[in-house]
C-alpha cells in the first residue's frame, strides 16, 4: 500500500511541555517543587562524582568532567563574558548565527512541505507521485547526508541550511498529510454548497481544518532542526552554537562544550514556545478542529 | 424574530424526472422519482428512515449523482453543489474556526460586494435569526437550536434560490424546535425561496409545507425507495390543535406506513 504515510504518528514527538493543563494555586506549586528534587540531585551526583573521579558504566570516567560550577562560570563568560579568553560574549555571536540557520532551514522546510502536504492529502493522484520518494528519503537520517553533501554543496551555510531543511521537511509534510485526510466531509460539502470551489477549498477549509496538525508537525520539525544544528554545522561554518562545541573540544576545554550544550537545549526550547507563540497571535482563540 | 428586512430573495422551481440511484454495492435507494415543484414552493418529504430521502436532498445538492433521470433547478441540469442552492444539514456543518459572524459573512464575502454590502448583508440574516447578540461568538459556544440559526442565516445570506434542508431539527429538543418551526416559516413567507424539506416528523410536515411528498420503500423493503404520494395542505393557518390539521395529519400518517408492494 503506498497510502500509509499518514499513519506515522507524528504527534507522538510534539514536545509536552506546553500541552500541559494550566494548572493554579496549590497544584502549580506542587508542581516546581516535585520538579525540583530530580534535578538538583543530579547535579550533586555529578559534583560528587567529578571530586571523587568515579568510573562509570559505558566507561564514563567523570574525572574528565569539569565542575557544575565550572560550567556555571563558563556559561557566565559566554553569555557576559567573566572572564577573558576566546569563548567571552560569543554566544552574542553563535546564538543568532545558528538560529538564523534554523529558521532560514524551517521556514523553507514549512514553505515546501505545507502545499505539498495539503495536495498530498487532498489528491490521491499527488499522492501516488510523492508518495515513493519520501518513503524513500525519510529514513535516510541527516548524518548519512553529511559526506555527500559536503562534496554536492561544499562548505558553509547552504550545507547547514540544507542538512535543516532536510530534517525539519518530514516530519512537517507527513503532519499536514493526516491532517489534510482528516477534514471532515459535511465542512467540504458546506463550502461546495456555499460555492467555493478549487484552490479556495484548500486555503478556507482545509488549511485550517488540518492546522492542529500541521502546528504539531512543525513543532515537530523545529525540535529537529535544532537537533540537527550542531551536525550541520559540522560543515565548516566558522560561528555558531555547533561550531564552537567543536572548537571547544579541539582546545579541550570540557566545561565550554556542555556550555553550548545547555545553549542548544535552551535555545530549541524557547523557538518552540515561540513558534506557540506565533500561532497564538496567528489563531488568537480560535477554536480549532480537536 | 425580525425578518421585517429580508428583501425577497431569489427562487426557482425544480423538476425531477426518472430518478433513480443506485449506490456503489448495488443498493437501490431510489428508483423512478417524478416530482415538479414550483417556484417559492415549501414542499415536506417524509418516509420512514432508509426510503431514499437523504439521498433525494443530495441528488438535489449535487453531491451524489444520479444514476438515471433529470434533475433541474431553476431550468439548469444540476450537475455539482453549487450557491444556487444552499444546503442546511442536521449536524449543521458550521466552521468551527470563524465566528458566527463569519460563518454568515462566508457565502457574501466570496462574492463582489463591498465590504460594506457584505456587512450589511451578515447583520441582516444574524439578526433575521434572532443572533446578533452573540456574533462574535464561536459555534461551539452555542446550543444546537443557536447553531442551526447560524447555519440557515449563512444559508440565506448566500442568496440561494432552492433552500434544502435534511432533517434541520432532529437533534434539537421540542420547544427549540417549534420555535425554529415558526421562525423558519416567518422567513420562507418573507423571502419566497423554494424549500425542499426533509423530516420524518409528519406533524413538521404538516405545519410548514404546501405539499407533504410520502414516500415509502428503500433497500430494507426490497422496494427502491419512490414517492408513494403527494398531499396538499389546503389549510389557511396551521393550528396544529384543529381538527381540519390533524385530518391531514392522519391522511399523510396512513400514506408513511402503506407497505410497499415489489413492482
Ligand atoms: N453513500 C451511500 N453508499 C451506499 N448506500 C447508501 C449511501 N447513502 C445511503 N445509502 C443507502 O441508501 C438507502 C437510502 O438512504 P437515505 O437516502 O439516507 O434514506 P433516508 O434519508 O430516507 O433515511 C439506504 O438503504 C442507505 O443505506
Ligand atoms: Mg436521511
Amino acid at each position: 500500500m503506498s497510502t500509509d504515510v499518514a499513519t506515522v504518528p507524528v504527534a507522538a514527538a510534539v514536545p509536552t511541555a506546553p500541552a500541559e493543563p494550566p494548572r493554579k494555586g496549590r497544584g502549580r506549586l506542587r508542581t516546581v517543587l516535585l520538579g525540583l528534587p530530580v534535578p538538583l540531585l543530579f547535579l550533586l551526583v555529578w559534583h560528587l562524582g567529578r571530586a571523587g573521579e568515579w568510573e562509570l558504566p559505558f566507561g564514563i570516567r567523570m574525572g574528565f568532567l569539569p565542575y557544575p560550577t565550572d560550567v556555571a562560570a563558563g556559561l557566565a563568560n559566554y553569555v557576559a563574558g567573566i572572564r577573558d579568553d576566546a569563548f567571552s560574549n560569543l554566544l552574542w555571536e553563535d546564538l543568532p548565527a545558528s538560529a538564523l540557520r534554523v529558521f532560514s532551514g524551517f521556514a523553507l522546510a514549512t514553505l515546501i512541505a505545507v502545499p505539498l502536504g495539503v495536495l498530498m492529502g487532498r489528491f490521491s493522484t499527488v499522492n501516488s507521485l510523492f508518495d515513493p520518494m519520501i518513503n524513500l528519503f525519510r529514513p535516510i537520517p541527516a548524518t548519512a547526508w553529511v559526506p555527500l553533501v559536503a562534496l554536492l554543496i561544499g562548505y558553509g551555510d547552504q550545507a547547514s541550511i540544507f542538512l535543516i531543511t532536510l530534517s525539519a521537511f518530514f516530519p512537517i509534510v507527513l503532519g499536514t498529510i493526516s491532517g489534510a485526510r482528516q477534514v471532515p466531509e459535511r465542512l467540504l460539502e458546506a463550502a461546495r454548497m456555499l460555492g467555493t470551489t478549487g484552490v479556495g477549498t484548500l486555503l478556507r477549509v482545509v488549511l485550517p481544518a488540518a492546522a492542529p496538525a500541521i502546528v504539531n508537525g512543525m513543532r515537530v520539525g523545529l525540535g529537529l532542526a535544532w537537533v540537527i544544528l550542531v551536525l550541520s554545522e559540522t560543515t565548516g561554518v566558522p560561528t555558531g552554537l555547533g561550531s564552537t562545541i567543536f572548537l571547544a573540544r579541539d582546545v579541550v576545554q570540557t566545561d565550554q562544550i556542555v556550555v553550548g550544550m545547555i545553549c542548544i537545549a535552551v535555545a530549541g526550547f524557547l523557538s518552540d514556545r515561540l513558534l506557540m507563540l506565533v500561532f497564538r497571535v496567528l489563531f488568537r482563540d480560535r477554536p480549532l478542529i480537536k | 424574530m425580525d425578518t421585517e428586512h429580508l428583501a425577497a430573495g431569489r427562487t426557482a422551481d425544480v423538476r425531477i424526472a426518472g430518478l433513480s440511484k443506485v449506490y456503489a454495492g448495488a443498493v437501490t435507494a431510489m428508483a423512478d422519482v417524478d416530482l415538479t415543484i414550483a417556484s417559492g414552493e415549501f414542499v415536506a418529504v417524509v418516509g420512514a428512515s432508509g426510503c431514499g430521502k437523504s439521498t433525494l436532498l443530495r441528488i438535489l445538492a449535487g453531491f451524489e449523482r444520479p444514476t438515471a433521470g433529470t434533475v433541474e433547478v431553476g431550468g439548469t441540469p444540476v450537475t455539482g453543489p453549487g450557491p444556487d442552492r444552499g444546503v442546511v444539514f442536521q449536524d449543521y456543518g458550521l466552521f468551527p474556526w470563524l465566528s458566527v459572524r463569519e460563518n454568515v459573512a462566508y457565502g457574501p464575502s466570496r462574492k463582489k460586494l463591498s465590504k460594506a454590502e457584505v456587512a450589511a448583508v451578515t447583520d441582516r440574516f444574524i439578526a433575521a435569526v434572532g443572533l446578533t447578540r452573540f456574533a462574535a461568538k464561536y459555534p461551539a459556544q452555542l446550543s444546537g437550536g443557536m447553531q442551526q440559526r447560524v447555519a440557515i442565516a449563512r444559508v440565506l445570506a448566500n442568496d440561494p434560490s432552492l433552500l434544502l434542508m435534511d432533517e434541520p431539527f432532529g437533534a434539537l429538543d421540542a420547544l427549540t424546535r417549534t420555535d425554529l418551526q415558526a421562525e423558519l416559516k416567518r422567513i420562507h413567507v418573507e423571502t419566497r425561496t423554494t424549500v425542499v424539506f426533509v423530516t420524518h416528523s409528519i406533524e413538521e410536515a404538516v405545519y410548514l409545507a404546501d405539499r407533504v411528498v410520502v414516500m415509502t420503500g428503500g433497500a430494507s423493503h426490497g422496494v427502491p425507495g419512490h414517492v408513494q404520494a403527494i398531499v396538499p395542505v389546503d389549510l389557511p393557518d396551521r393550528d396544529v390543535t384543529s381538527p381540519a390539521f390533524n385530518e391531514v395529519k392522519r391522511q399523510v400518517a396512513e400514506l408513511v406506513h402503506t407497505v410497499p408492494v415489489a413492482v
